[in-house]
């Protein structure tokens, strides 16, 4: 019997309002766990779980990791280089020789859209989506909701803005997924060069002007310009982008009210936001980097396969 | 309750009740209340969630909710008390000490439960105990408390399909 979220996380487009409210509540008390002095639970004690990243990786790969291990689980990495896939091994054949070694759990980064759901399908164990290609990136998805939950309460009605390459961002996707489910007013601002024609089809306002975005929202979130797949002339140069599109602090002073921003890095300063306003005083940066460990954390525990042949003998004897 | 545990614990020194979610929390509360009323000294108490620590976590089906776990102090050399509604198979408890451990090293750690109604599988007895009861292993024990349920009250069930 699958648990509450299903086998498998692939995107927050499977999923309903009420399960992504499972995950963020159950957040919370992971939390406090990483702020003990003993930073560890039993929980996934017996369980493997394989981080499979055929994509450059530090935040998420990072994070992942912490979460497995404050859970006890057991854990290894495997990239793409200096493994078989350098040796052109196909990622099926990859993922059932790991499964041969009896795994519980593998968390995939990949370049290709759809990659975590075409290995959901083919191997037994939990799969978690962490990035694939410009699709869904689930958990960041999940830690950005409750970053802004933390600091606004209930989302409904509330403005958030996605500001920058909606384009190639998974990020952008997860979050209009996952905001418009919780209730949230989503806009994405950015030249149309790096927007989706069918952004309109996603239920989103679109700003072409950051000053108007700047006018209406209570939270940006804005992307990293993505600069390793911008060889096709998206934009006409990073300075003319910056002076466009930037996330200025002189911008921001303008805003009938604070702003709160949010970024799911790595950071490129001086291009999509300045240092002012990313070290500013409103900027919750770091703070997503911390509910991104609590978020996996519920995840790894929700997805965590019970075996309810044996729960119904243990309920016997349950108090 | 309250007068055995000041008892047991020669005084109020270093003493630190931990409640065990959920209704153990405000039975602990309580109990620190009716201390300071009658020996005027303010005691810590704490909650325990010790979902994360379940020996059965493999084999349930459907995820338990996790709630929070607050102990704000340092437990070494502390004498704590654990405080839970019902003492049954005696596996919360085990759970419970797994998880103190991980916070410290009390000096002592004893029990108490408003309701022992028996069926222990394992090593593990109350120190204090509100009532004792005779249950049968198909029946259950029910605790409503105040502060959640609107009422005091225990009633001892017959188990419809599962507790």
């Amino acid at each position: 019997m699958p648990g509450p979220l299903g086998k498998d996380l692939l995107g927050l487009a499977p999923l309903s309002a009420d399960q992504i409210r499972l995950v963020l509540d159950t957040a919370v008390p992971f939390r406090e766990i990483s702020e003990r002095a003993i930073k560890k639970v039993p929980t996934l004690r017996g369980a493997t779980i394989v981080n499979l990243f055929f994509e450059a990786s530090t935040r998420t790969r990072i994070s992942f990791e912490f979460a497995e291990k404050r859970l006890s689980a057991d854990t290894v990495n495997v990239a793409s280089a200096g493994s078989s896939v350098s040796k052109g091994e196909t990622l099926v054949d990859t993922a059932r020789n790991l499964e041969a070694m009896k795994i519980d759990m593998v968390v995939i980064r990949h370049g290709a859209s759809g990659a975590a759901q075409f290995l959901a399908e083919r191997i037994e164990s939990n799969v978690i989506n962490a990035g694939d290609g410009t699709n869904e990136h689930p958990t960041q998805g999940l830690l950005d909701l409750l970053t802004l939950r933390n600091h606004l309460g209930d989302l409904t009605g509330r403005r958030i803005c996605i500001v920058g390459d909606v384009l190639h961002s998974r990020v952008a996707r997860s979050n209009i997924w996952g905001l418009t489910k919780l209730g949230a007013e989503v806009a994405v601002c950015g030249p149309r060069s790096l927007l989706p024609n069918a952004i309109g089809e996603m239920g989103v306002t679109v700003f072409d002007r950051i000053e108007e975005a700047v006018e209406w929202a209570d939270a940006f979130n804005v992307l990293r310009l993505q600069l390793e797949r911008m060889q096709a002339g998206y934009i006409p140069s990073l300075r003319e982008y910056n002076r466009v599109y930037g996330v200025t602090r002189a911008r921001l002073e303008k805003a009938p009210r604070d702003i709160l921003i949010l970024h799911p890095g790595p950071m490129n300063r001086g291009v999509e936001i300045d240092s002012d306003v990313a070290d500013g005083p409103h900027s919750v940066i770091l703070d997503q980097v911390t509910n991104g460990v609590a978020v996996r954390m519920a995840v790894l525990y929700l997805l965590a396969g019970g075996k309810p042949e044996l729960a119904d003998v243990a309920k016997k004897g349950g108090a | 309750m309250a007068d055995q545990i000041v008892e047991l614990n020669a005084g109020t020194d270093n003493l630190v009740l931990v409640g065990i979610q959920r209704r153990g929390v405000q039975l602990a509360e309580r109990i620190v209340r009716i201390i300071k009323a009658q020996e005027g000294v303010d005691i810590s108490s704490g909650a325990l969630d010790i979902t994360l620590y379940r020996d059965d976590l493999q084999t349930v089906g459907p995820r338990p909710v996790v709630g929070t776990t607050q102990l704000p102090w340092t437990l070494d050399d502390q004498r704590v008390v654990i405080v839970d509604d019902v003492l049954y198979t005696g596996r919360t408890v085990r759970a419970a000490l797994d998880e103190l451990a991980d916070f410290g090293r009390p000096a002592r750690i004893a029990l108490a439960v408003l309701i022992d109604r028996g069926g222990r599988e394992l090593p593990i007895h109350a120190d204090v105990i509100g009532r004792k009861v005779e249950v049968h292993p198909g029946q259950r024990v029910d605790v409503f408390i105040e502060e959640l349920d609107g009422r005091d009250e225990v009633l001892i069930a017959t188990r419809d399909d599962e507790g």
